[in-house]
């Protein structure tokens, strides 16, 4: 935290706040973003710093929005969770065929192990499947100098560039020094290419062989970029690692010579092939899918690759270890924690008392409310992404035999709404089910799962001051939704059960907006006074 | 100097993240190298959380491997048996059983009376530095009858 900051800049940050705090040094002029764990705190952070921080309704705009920015000149950076990359895939795999002219940071970050996700990709084929460099950061000092360093080669060669971080690296504190950074070298200014810009196919063509030669450039530059760090050692080991995985196996190894990959993608062939000749047994250890490796293989280098065993969850020093050893004999199972359970007066206790007492059959969605699938409420069927809830559900309605198909009800946080709800309303207009449908918003006035962020929703901006605030209501009805109830589900309960029993008999397009605020938000909203950056649930002593 | 791992567990609520802010802060000021992880998100609703925080001349993993904390708090004590295996063998447990009540000004502050007791396995933070991290982490309004909780165990115990 910055107000930490001591006299020579020596500070305590984690992952998250280094980049944050390397984006303000080096005159980023807008971060974009959608919340999403372990993301969250860099955009937080990045505003607490004083930059231009927004929360976008989703990841997709939010990488739009920050395209056009450094389409004008300035530094940009847009910030998401892995699964957020999907989202914004469609302009991610676009954008690297087309020049930018600020620098543009792309930062994913990654949760191997799931520890607040629904699953565990590697973003790193991203980067590979667009064309897109990579750089992988270790800590809190790596995270600061390698967003400086993106910035640098987004700039130098009018590329995009992904940051990826994973959870280790986003939320463990470290040391680092903080510099005088390069300030851009320009101020923004439109300047018109057509050409490099539109991308209709016969302007595409070119964009694409001019992606190809960048990065054949970027690789020639990367055997001597000093991203990639030899440490000399006992040459019977040679260890070839990337990110967080690279401090587990010094630790694990702290006698083996290691070349460490800070820029993975594109991958310094020759810099590898030297080291692998140099050690004896030439072994790569890295979290998640068999990626190093595979491309290294690819590149006619011989090198050992971890069992099948150790692609699943996170590393860890005694996981690296047994890599090392090749022991892939079963691991010991830690013993499971405490299930994370609805705060006591949960607005969404309600509505999953209902759902469950009515025998509904739930598409659900993200949020806190997934926590509704879990005992004593059992009371949500699906959950497959942001915003797959209304689709899900329409498509359960179009198959099922009527008498389940009218049980049918997709189950959408408000910010899971604005993020990718709209759009199913849509589908529900415009494809109606026989039986009608139910979709019921679980409208808590802000995104509390993954910290109590701000949403469009709410009418507040990242930083909580007053903006626009998109209704749902009126957009529903807007959109021609025949029924639109608003309501307080904790105020009455029979009422509450009594409107979703006529609803599904109904047969006809529903949207219930259960209004009632989560009581952190509630709190945090009453002193406004907070502490912008402790995001979270308030301090405890 | 070999590095020091200390792992703090509890339930989401408790004040994990705020105690391990405050040991790593202290280990900052001391001057040495620290790093800290721990794990947001879905734990925040109550469930299970743990911290590690681990200093020395030169730390490289963030997460304490299991069976090598040199010390284990845990604030509650349903948490004590699933944790309990990352302690190395003749690691120091602290839990809130070793906390005399009268030391307890404040209801919610088992976590810095259990700093307190930490505190004394330490030797290599000093008070001053405690006590700057604790101001450094806690609202002002709490920050005096926290540091006094603090000052009690740390000194109660022999
Ligand atoms: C594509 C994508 N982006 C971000 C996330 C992280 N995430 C999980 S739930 C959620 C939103 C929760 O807010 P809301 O829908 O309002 O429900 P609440 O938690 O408030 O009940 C977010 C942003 C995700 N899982 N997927």
């Amino acid at each position: 935290m910055l107000r930490l900051m001591t006299t020579d800049s020596r500070l305590l940050l984690s992952g998250n706040e280094a980049v944050a705090c390397a984006a303000y040094d080096a005159g980023v002029m807008l971060g974009t973003g959608y919340p999403g764990t372990p993301s969250t705190e860099i955009l937080e952070h990045f505003s607490y710093l004083g930059g231009k921080a927004q929360w976008a309704p989703n990841e997709k705009v939010a990488l739009e929005v920050a395209i056009g920015a450094a389409f004008g000149g300035g530094r940009a950076i847009a910030t998401m969770k892995h699964v957020g990359l999907n989202v914004a895939a469609d302009p991610f795999f676009s954008v690297a065929y087309i020049s930018v002219t600020g620098a543009l940071i792309i930062v994913s970050a990654d949760d191997p192990g799931m520890a607040s996700s629904q699953n565990e990709q590697d973003n790193r084929h991203y980067a590979k499947a667009a064309g897109i460099p990579l750089l992988e950061p270790a800590d809190s000092q790596e995270a600061y100098d390698l967003t400086a360093k993106a910035i640098e080669i987004s700039e130098r060669w009018h590329i995009p560039v992904l940051l990826r971080l994973t959870t280790r690296v986003c939320h463990s504190k470290s040391i680092i020094l903080r510099k005088s950074l390069p300030q851009p070298p320009s101020a923004p200014f439109f300047q018109r290419d057509i050409k490099g810009r539109v991308m209709i196919p016969s302007n595409a063509r070119g964009g694409h062989r001019k992606l190809r030669d960048r990065l054949n450039a970027i690789a020639a530059w990367n055997e001597n970029s000093g991203l990639n760090i030899h440490i000399p050692g006992d040459p019977s080991l040679g260890i070839i690692a990337s990110g967080i995985a690279c401090m587990h196996a010094r630790e694990a190894a702290p006698k083996a010579s290691f070349l460490k990959i800070k820029m993975a993608y594109p991958l310094p062939v020759e810099t590898i092939r030297s080291f692998v000749n140099q050690v004896k047994r030439a072994l790569v250890i890295e979290e998640g899918d068999p990626w190093l490796v595979e491309a290294i293989r690819a590149a006619g280098i011989a090198v050992e690759g971890k069992a099948e065993m150790y692609r699943f969850g996170e590393l860890n020093v005694s996981r690296v270890q047994r890599i090392i050893n090749q022991d892939a004999s079963p691991e010991p199972v830690p013993p499971a924690g405490k299930l994370p359970q609805f705060c006591p007066s949960c607005p969404h206790r309600a509505v999953f008392e209902t759902l469950r007492d009515l025998n509904c059959i739930v598409a659900g969605d993200i949020g806190c409310y997934t926590l509704g699938a879990l005992p004593p409420f059992e009371a949500l069927d699906s959950f497959v992404c942001m915003g797959a809830s209304i689709g899900t559900g329409l498509g359960l309605r179009h198959v099922l035999p009527a008498e389940q198909a009218q049980k049918v009800v997709s189950v959408i946080g408000d910010s899971t709404f604005m993020h990718s709800g709209i759009t199913g309303l849509v589908e529900m207009v415009y494809n109606p089910p026989a039986t009608g449908h139910v979709v019921l918003i679980l409208d808590n006035g802000t995104t509390a799962m993954t910290g109590l962020q701000e949403h469009p929703g709410t009418g507040r901006t990242l930083d909580h001051k007053p903006t626009g605030k998109i209704i749902p209501e009126d957009l529903a009805k807007v959109l021609g939704i025949q029924r639109v109830h608003v309501t307080d589900p904790t105020a009455d309960r029979d009422a509450f059960r009594q409107l979703l029993s006529e609803s599904l008999a109904s047969r006809q397009l529903v949207l219930i907006i259960a209004r009632r605020p989560c009581l952190l938000a509630a709190k945090l909203i009453r002193k406004q006074g907070r502490d912008p950056h402790s995001s979270s649930a308030p301090k405890k002593p | 100097m070999k590095t020091t791992s200390v792992v703090i567990a509890g339930l989401g609520g408790q004040g994990v993240l705020t105690s391990a802010d405050i040991l790593a802060e202290a280990a900052f000021i001391t001057g040495l190298d620290v790093k800290t992880s721990e794990l947001h998100g879905m734990s925040q609703r109550g469930g299970s959380v743990t911290s590690d925080v681990r200093f020395g001349h030169q730390v490289f993993s963030p997460m304490v491997p299991w069976g090598q904390a040199d010390c284990l708090v845990v604030l509650e004590s349903t948490q004590v048996d699933i944790n309990r295996p990352v302690l190395r063998k003749g690691g120091i447990l602290i839990t809130p059983d070793l906390i005399d009540k009268k030391d307890l000004l404040h209801h919610r502050s088992m976590n810095i009376a259990l700093l307190g007791a930490l505190s004394r396995h330490l030797p290599d933070i000093a008070e001053p530095a405690w006590i700057q991290a604790m101001r450094a982490h806690l609202t002002a309004a709490i920050q005096d009858v926290n540091i006094q909780i603090f000052l009690l165990v740390r000194k109660s115990q022999a």
